[in-house]
């Protein structure tokens, strides 16, 4: 029986007990994602179809992992995936759907209302709060949001009163995930991590988190990030694997390098409302399973459909 | 000048941002509204998007779809990471939460979670809180944008997955709550605010040529009625025309 996953004294304890190493962490996604075991909690990164880690997810999925967790703020296709490969078996999130042209995710009606997949749902905040708390190495923090909702219940926030004042503030545990899944624009070998634009909870995460695994876009010479040290979110001594990923949330975005391709999505979501979760388990088999590898997998989408979308991402940074 | 509903909502929402405050905005209809009283009548008015964005322009025919997007962001102030941006708001800076169509009560409660009386069974599993939530709990003030359906508008949400006045009277402060509540809902057919002690919603205002009795007809309980009850002034072609050069290809005003 695995502690719970807001039992901040086992979670310091594991981190204790781990290497925390500032050598090279280079590695194949492939070797990366092998970390991931069947019934871990696993925190993906990014929001939505932001910065998702989609190389590290289409891995996980090839690599047949079950009873899995998934936590991440707000889901899209990544949630859709792991349901229809029978991957998870609890989600843990704000929010889930595509995104509002495509309506409510009919993946996530499908698994969600016939029980077959859990639906924890806490605000964006008080999941935000929760890898806050793990970050900090606290077992909770108190809260102004999401009292007085039906919520409260659902995921088991309680209430503490303040010491100091007497007021009722919420408490939300802390949540340390097994594992993070992140993408990155760019790290050195060593694991030392860059992100640009909005940096969403990644860092939080990679705190939370006992084993980090991430891809970046570009892996760039030490002294990149040492004349930069401003602009590093996570430290190397926090990641346990890392690989080099160009486009690797594709179709998703990544900021400033390519927007997320609505073409894509659009095709995506007509076959689900034509055929349900067999265009899915289709889906699958031509982008996670058949291709070899993540160079294989762009191929499906072509060079010039990659250019494009890179394109429309400097018109708006 | 004629225009859609969607227009009509985008327009009456945008009168209610005064200027020198900050709104916490959802993508669509209310994003085009605070877009417009930005614009317009609140160029000193500063925009927060959930998925990390302070101060972005709105580029016209390159609408977000989501909160977390490079078209949400662009040319903005600050990017934050999503938990300091809601963080903001628990401080206190953000004066208005403005908010999207949803299932709604007589004490402004609103539902996105489940459709059913059981959680863990739901009759329909919709997407969830997001940061409506905490953008409900938190803005000294919120608005909701909706269309006015009788669907919609219901005695008593089956999930309150974003709190209002709750159960009306002293509830939400009793729940913890003690700053902000839902002040206005600007509907296709009104402006809707609350009694200051039951928190029961009530008819500020009516639409030009709409009629209490049309509301009451769209409305699943009884609304109480301010004295007098307004009539709003249809949207001028000059509020028209910025709207819709916002949105040229009409992907949220159609």
């Amino acid at each position: 029986m695995k502690p719970a996953a807001h039992d901040f004294v086992a979670a310091r304890r594991r981190l204790e007990a781990k290497a925390k190493s500032a050598g090279d962490k280079l590695t194949t996604v492939e070797d990366a994602a092998a970390r991931v075991q069947d019934a871990d909690v696993i925190a993906a990164g990014g929001c939505l179809f932001s910065r998702t880690p989609m190389a590290l997810v289409r891995e996980v999925l090839r690599q047949r992992r079950h009873g899995l967790t998934l936590v991440r703020n707000l889901m899209c296709t990544e949630g859709e995936f792991m349901m229809v490969a029978g991957a998870v078996e609890r989600v843990i999130t704000a929010w889930m759907s595509i995104g509002l042209p495509w309506g409510v995710s009919k993946i996530m009606r499908e698994y969600v209302e016939s029980a077959k997949v859990t639906f924890e749902e806490w605000s964006h905040l008080a999941l935000g709060l929760r890898f806050r708390a793990a970050a900090m190495g606290v077992p909770f923090l108190p809260t102004l949001t999401m009292l007085g909702s039906d919520l409260v219940p659902v995921g088991g926030m309680k209430t503490v009163q303040d010491p100091f004042t007497g007021q009722v503030l919420g408490a939300v545990p802390a949540l340390f995930p097994d594992v993070a899944l992140l993408h990155v624009h760019r790290a050195d070998r060593f694991g030392n991590c860059q992100i640009d634009g909005y940096p969403h909870m990644d860092a939080d995460i990679a705190r939370a988190a006992t084993t980090v695994l991430v891809t970046a876009e570009e892996i760039v010479p030490e002294e990149e990030i040492r004349r930069h040290p401003d602009r590093t979110i996570i430290p190397g001594f926090l990641v346990d694997a890392l690989a080099l990923v160009p486009f690797g949330s594709f179709p998703h975005e990544c900021y400033g390098l390519y927007e997320a391709d609505y073409d894509h999505f659009e095709g995506y979501t007509a076959a689900i409302n034509a055929q349900g979760s067999r265009a899915v388990t289709d889906y699958l088999d031509r982008y996670v399973y058949a291709p070899a590898n993540f160079v294989d997998y762009l191929d499906l989408f072509g060079p010039d459909r990659l250019r494009r979308q890179h394109a429309l991402a400097r018109e708006l940074t | 000048m004629t225009f859609t509903p969607s227009e009509l909502l985008a327009v009456m929402g945008s009168r209610q941002l005064k200027n020198d405050t900050t709104v916490f905005v959802g993508v669509g209809v209310p994003l085009l509204a605070a877009a417009l009283a930005h614009q317009r009548h609140a160029p000193q008015l500063t925009m927060v998007i959930e998925g990390g964005i302070i101060g972005p322009r709105i580029k016209p025919g390159r609408l977000p779809i989501s909160t977390n997007e490079m078209r949400a962001a662009h040319q903005a102030q600050m990017l934050p990471a999503i938990t300091d941006t809601f963080l903001f708001a628990q401080r206190g800076f953000l004066d208005y939460g403005f908010m999207g169509g949803a299932q709604i009560d007589q004490y402004g409660n609103i539902n996105t979670s489940v459709l059913g009386t059981d959680y863990w069974h739901p009759k329909v599993r919709l997407p969830g809180s997001g940061g409506a939530n905490d953008i409900a709990s938190l803005c000294k003030e919120v608005i909701i944008l909706t269309a006015h359906e009788k669907r919609r508008f219901v005695p008593r949400v089956d999930f309150v997955t974003s709190p209002g006045w709750v159960d009306g009277n002293g509830s939400r402060a009793k729940a913890g709550l003690i700053f902000g509540g839902v002040s206005r809902v600007v509907t296709t057919l009104g402006v809707f605010g609350f009694d200051p002690e039951t928190r029961r919603m009530r008819v500020e205002a009516l639409h030009h040529e709409v009629t209490l009795g049309t509301v009451r007809a769209n409305t699943g309980f009884e609304l109480l009625t301010a004295d007098p009850v307004g009539i709003t002034a249809p949207p001028t072609p000059d509020e028209l025309q910025m709207l819709r050069a916002l949105d040229p290809d009409r992907r949220f005003l159609s």
